[in-house]
């Protein structure tokens, strides 16, 4: 099962691969939209979207209802796109079944380690844009997620890959479950409005840069950036709340300031710094963005670097 | 955007919105009006008070307050490690000491730490008092008029129907009211609310911020922590002085502790194939008030032991060697277990140290040298020679205690300095050279499972050790906190608050109904208006009910 898992693993990250490269052709080679309007009536366009994607939207968690409906008036799927959305959908389908099976291989639920946390945390990201692909025809986000699900996968595989194994006695508990599922969709969630927000800055700079020119306005990138921080910042609050009751379950102290906990609220502060800035003049924009990557900086510490490099409660990645 | 850039419609627009705040967000600084003439002596002070709880401040202030928490997560902590600490300054004799002053290594306690969240609270109150003011006023307030032409809103429409006005107002009130608007009619017109949540959301969640702080500051000054370890047989009473360490809040009585004991029976501790831990249990006895009953308890991590509000954890474990100093008339003068501190938390090699202050034998030469001992030893629960006699495995299958050192000399006891019980300074001592053990080698190799092996002789005076026995020891964390009850009633209010601040929208619709002056018909306005997001969903389902309920229209 343990072997099963792992090739599935591959043959994932292979697929990705080649959708990652799809994508890139169709961003680059396909007609420039000419523009973007507000959807008048989305519900019409909605339900014709509906028909049109396959993609299973029912094992996927309901996108932010704040995300307004952007439709491009591009309705061209070049081959590369097809092919690229194709690709995601199989990798998707064997990504879950690698979660399924490595799960079985270690009689618990899959979140054990940094490898499984990283596999989960890339299949969330997908998933998220799966939907947005087939709710917002946000084809042009494919590279930019893509890539970095790619890297993100390659480094779990090699670096952060253990064999499926029990758990150690501190992270036996039923919090397990509840602290890492939040932590685990937060996480994704932020991954993928941290890429917007950084194309949302490069569009500002050169809105009609060569492929900048291809990317929705910068308005609905910025709406877009906000709408998933909206959804994933009371789920990340819930997952640092847990957190603190494990601990204090565990440990016997809520909050320890442990590096780990440290970087949790060092992201949580700015990522609320962040949907403050939206609501103050003179910081929405530009300003507002450079928290919200700052924030997506302060979570990829919080997850890298914390975890390898910093010693704290928190060092159960199984790398050494 | 100034008044005169502004589109007819956007005008209209800002001011259904103006008068009565579709946000209730308090109006940046400078843009107040201001009061001329008079001179008024305490206008720095509003200023800067002004400035203070203004959005901006606290933008700053948050950033800072993670910039801050920055050197927390990267210098050791007294909080979390005190040893740590000490390590790292010795190791930089410049810059650790400097550090220190700037409270490097307590950060979290630091009052440049304390100032940047006192600030941002302060600035916070200050928005908030307001804030909740202006909400409680929306509240009791009617939803604001209809304007002139709802239909000329960025979201709105216009048609006719064959109903007279006062159907088509009833049906509007009905429908709005349906979808749990707060609807305020009037002669031809409808104007509806929705969406309170979102601000009542807000506001509970950042008065919840506030309280769970003074929940933490409750924990903080009335809450104690301390560390004490017990071996297999051993005993606990909370007492000040049965602590190893002990922190306690500004206002805990230290004389008044919670007067429960426990007796630990055993320790077991299994592991699988490889080594990694699978279970560790305690089994205890519990005594919660002198001359109660004793209940037996199992204590695991995750599953701590509980005696009204306070709690005992399970946070460690090791072993102890049985220690016995016998002098050479066969008199025991030592007889304890002493617990050793793992320095491989994989495979439980443990550094010993144990200390013999009262050996009976005279002070040396002229300075009055004491003659104590302390002993230094190396403890591999699972022995193996081609480790270098390091531990293979953490449980207790082969134990030796190996690289016996025996120190001769004044321990520094006496001085009445504090000193760490794990630890042996030799400044003081010298090396006993000559010590026999199993087999009369120098450098002994003790095994307490064989009577044989386990004695070391030829000490000062002849002295003889033996370590005939080891047990396990736990280490457990007495935790007292009451603010921690205040503090999670905060944190799930500030949740609650939060979702509904961020998923509710604040809207406001208005219908105008009035008879055409050509067809004879009636002409049905619908205008909407939202603060953030799109409004255009829920615009055309209302719009698709009413005209559902309403005869032929066109």
């Amino acid at each position: 099962m343990s072997g099963l898992s792992n090739d599935l693993f591959v043959a994932t990250v292979m697929a990705y691969a080649i959708a990652m490269v799809g994508f890139a052709f169709d961003l680059a080679f396909r007609r420039a939209p000419t523009r973007l309007i507000r959807a008048a009536a989305p519900v019409a366009a909605q339900q014709k979207a509906l028909v049109g994607a396959g993609a299973p939207v029912d094992a996927a968690p309901p996108a932010p209802p704040a995300i307004e409906v952007v439709e491009d008036e591009d309705r061209g799927y070049g081959r590369g796109g097809r092919i690229a959305v194709a690709l995601t959908l199989v990798g998707w389908v064997t990504h879950l079944a690698t979660i399924v099976t490595r799960g079985f291989a270690a009689h618990r639920v899959p979140w054990g380690n940094m490898y499984e946390f990283s596999t989960i945390v890339a299949f969330i990201a997908i998933t998220a844009f799966l939907v947005l692909l087939q709710r917002q025809k946000a084809r042009w986000l494919g590279t930019f997620v893509l890539v970095p699900v790619v890297l993100y996968l390659g480094l779990a595989g090699t670096v952060l890959y253990v064999k499926a194994g029990p758990l150690v006695p501190a992270l036996n508990s039923y919090w397990l479950k509840i602290h890492v599922v939040a932590a685990m969709t937060a996480t994704a969630m932020f991954f993928v409005s941290g890429i917007i927000a950084i194309t949302y800055l490069f569009k500002l700079r050169r809105p009609d840069g060569p492929l900048l020119s291809r990317l929705p306005d910068a308005a609905s990138l910025d709406r877009l950036t906000y709408g998933l921080v909206a959804f994933a910042f009371p789920i990340w609050t819930f997952a640092v709340m847990a957190g603190a009751i494990w601990a204090e379950a565990a440990w016997g102290r809520y909050w320890g300031w442990d590096p780990k906990e440290t970087w949790s609220f060092i992201t949580w502060v700015i990522y609320a710094a962040y949907l403050h800035s939206r609501a103050t003049a003179g910081w929405k924009g530009k300003r507002a963005a450079y928290f919200a990557v700052a924030a997506f900086g302060a979570m990829i510490i919080n997850y890298y670097v914390v975890n390898t490099f910093i010693v704290g409660l928190h060092s159960y990645a199984g790398v050494k | 955007m100034s008044e005169q850039t502004m589109s007819p419609v956007t005008r209209e627009e800002a001011r259904l919105e103006a008068p009565e705040l579709l946000s209730t967000a308090p109006q940046e600084v400078g843009e107040r009006p201001v009061r001329g003439g008079r001179r008024r002596p305490f206008a720095p002070f509003v200023r800067a008070w002004r400035q203070l709880t203004s959005m901006r401040t606290a933008l700053l202030l948050l950033f800072l307050l993670a910039l801050a928490a920055v050197p927390g997560s990267l210098l050791p902590q007294r909080s979390v490690d005190p040893t740590l600490v000490t390590i790292y300054i010795a190791k930089h004799p410049k810059l650790g000491p400097f550090l220190d002053r700037l409270s490097g290594f307590d950060v979290f306690a630091a009052p440049w730490f304390a100032a940047i969240y006192a600030l941002l609270f302060i600035s916070l109150i200050g928005c908030l008092i307001p804030r909740i003011r202006m909400h409680a006023k929306a509240l009791l307030r009617k939803p604001p008029k209809a304007p002139a032409h709802p239909a000329r809103l960025s979201t709105g429409t216009m048609f006719e129907t064959s109903a007279p006005v006062a159907d088509v107002i009833a049906v509007g009130t009905k429908v709005l009211r349906g979808r749990r608007y707060r609807v305020s009619g009037d002669v031809g017109t409808v104007a509806a609310e929705k969406g309170y949540l979102r601000e009542t959301g807000n506001l509970a969640f950042h008065v919840s911020l506030v309280v769970l702080l003074a929940g933490i500051a409750v924990g903080s000054m009335f809450g104690y922590t301390g560390k004490v370890v017990i071996t297999d047989g051993g005993g606990f009473t909370n007492t000040l002085v049965q602590y190893d360490n002990f922190n306690h809040g500004a206002l805990v009585k230290t004389d008044q502790l919670n007067p429960f004991s426990f007796r630990m029976n055993k320790f077991t501790a299994t592991y699988q194939a490889d080594g990694t831990p699978a279970t560790f249990t305690a089994d205890v006895n519990l005594q919660e008030k002198p001359g109660g009953p004793r209940v037996h308890h199992v204590v695991r991590v995750n599953d701590p032991l509980k005696i009204g509000e306070a709690k005992v954890y399970l946070i460690n474990h090791g072993y102890s060697p049985h220690v016995v100093v016998k002098d050479k008339t066969g008199t025991v003068i030592f007889d304890d277990y002493v617990p050793c501190v793992a320095s491989d938390t994989a495979n439980l090699t443990s550094s010993c140290v144990f200390k013999i202050p009262d050996t009976g034998l005279a002070p040396k030469g002229e300075l009055k040298v004491p003659q104590q001992i302390g002993v230094r030893a190396v403890l591999a629960p699972t022995f193996a020679d081609n480790n270098f006699g390091g531990s293979v495995f953490p449980a207790l299958r082969n134990p030796r205690l190996a690289g016996v050192q025996v120190y001769v000399g004044d321990l520094g006891i006496d001085a009445g300095t504090p000193q760490n019980v794990y630890t042996l300074n030799t400044t003081r001592m010298t090396l006993d050279k000559n010590i026999k053990g199993p087999n009369g080698s120098s450098t002994p190799i003790l095994d307490p499972r064989n009577p044989k092996a386990d004695t070391v002789t030829n000490l000062p005076g002849g002295l003889v050790l033996t370590v005939d026995n080891v047990k396990d020891y736990a280490v457990f964390a007495v935790k007292y906190d009451p603010g921690k009850g205040l503090v999670l009633l905060a944190a799930i209010a500030m949740l609650v608050g939060l979702v509904g601040s961020l998923l509710v929208r604040r809207r406001r619709m208005w219908i105008r109904a009035s008879p055409s002056s050509s067809s004879g018909r009636t002409v049905v306005e619908i205008g909407g208006l939202a603060r953030s997001g799109s409004l255009s969903a829920e615009f055309e389902d209302l719009v698709r009910r009413v005209k559902a309920r309403l005869p032929e229209q066109g």
